[in-house]
């Protein structure tokens, strides 16, 4: 079973990373396989490398860029989207990557799942 | 466009994929950027529905103007699906009904649906992806 996830809201104002996080981390453990992330609205946030949270909460770009470094899951970052929102090559954190929409509907196409997280 | 149409993945796959519209066109940016996913995803000749549901219903209004609001206006665009080969759009009832809307209404046509039709549809669907 190939899950693709959708990270539609940025991070900490909304539960959606977390929560999409939360479920890569679960299905990885089960034996399933993550090949792919994206994130598109605001979930282009998550990619940015500048967030600095307090040091007793989670760090959520962070901890996408653990897991992608841990199961080799590829954390794709929407251009026309990222653009909009300042979020460029400069300022991605570790194993984020920005590329076009078509990676999104890529895995509608070829995973048995694609779930989405956001409002 | 044209360099849309080549766009694929390669597998030959066909799915199904519906596009579930639940908020109104201005306020926030799901429906603008929703509608670039579905451009792209026509562009992958797969087989895409539309579906406007909740205040997702007033994309499709008549009379749309967003001057006022200083925000592009992207009305138009939904004229244009049918360029894409996208001309599957469904509209719910009773989003239509709590609203005081019509087909009249509405920019373009549609297929207005009571929700126990629109369950099936949407059971039939190998992707749905809500904006």
């Amino acid at each position: 079973m190939q899950f693709g996830i959708l990270v539609n809201e940025g991070p900490y104002s909304h539960q959606a990373s977390d929560s999409a996080f939360l479920f890569a981390r679960a299905a990885l453990e089960k034996g399933y396989k993550v090949p792919r992330v994206f994130f598109y609205h605001d979930g282009v946030y998550n990619a940015s490398r500048l967030a600095t949270p307090p040091q007793d909460d989670r760090n959520v770009g962070a901890r996408w860029s653990k897991l992608a470094a841990d199961h080799g899951v590829d954390l794709v970052v929407c251009v026309a989207a990222a653009q909009r929102r300042g979020i460029t090559d400069g300022v991605l954190g570790d194993n984020f990557r920005i590329s076009g929409l078509g990676q999104l509907v890529e895995m509608g196409i070829q995973y048995d799942r694609l779930v989405t997280f956001g409002d | 466009m044209s360099d849309m149409d080549e766009m694929e993945d390669g597998s030959g796959i066909v799915k199904k994929f519906m596009f579930l519209n639940r908020k109104a066109p201005h306020g926030t940016v799901y429906a603008l950027e929703g509608l670039e996913v579905v451009l792209i995803t026509a562009a992958f000749d797969q087989d895409v529905s539309m579906v406007f549901t909740d205040d997702g219903v007033y994309q499709l209004m008549k009379g749309i103007d967003s001057k006022g609001i200083e925000v592009k206006d992207f009305s138009k665009t939904y004229r244009a699906l049918e360029g894409y080969d996208i001309e599957k759009l469904y509209v719910d009832q009773a989003s239509m009904d709590a609203r005081g809307l019509t087909e009249d209404d509405l920019i373009v046509d549609v297929t207005v649906l009571a929700v126990d039709e629109m369950a099936n549809l949407m059971a039939e669907q190998d992707v749905v992806i809500s904006f």
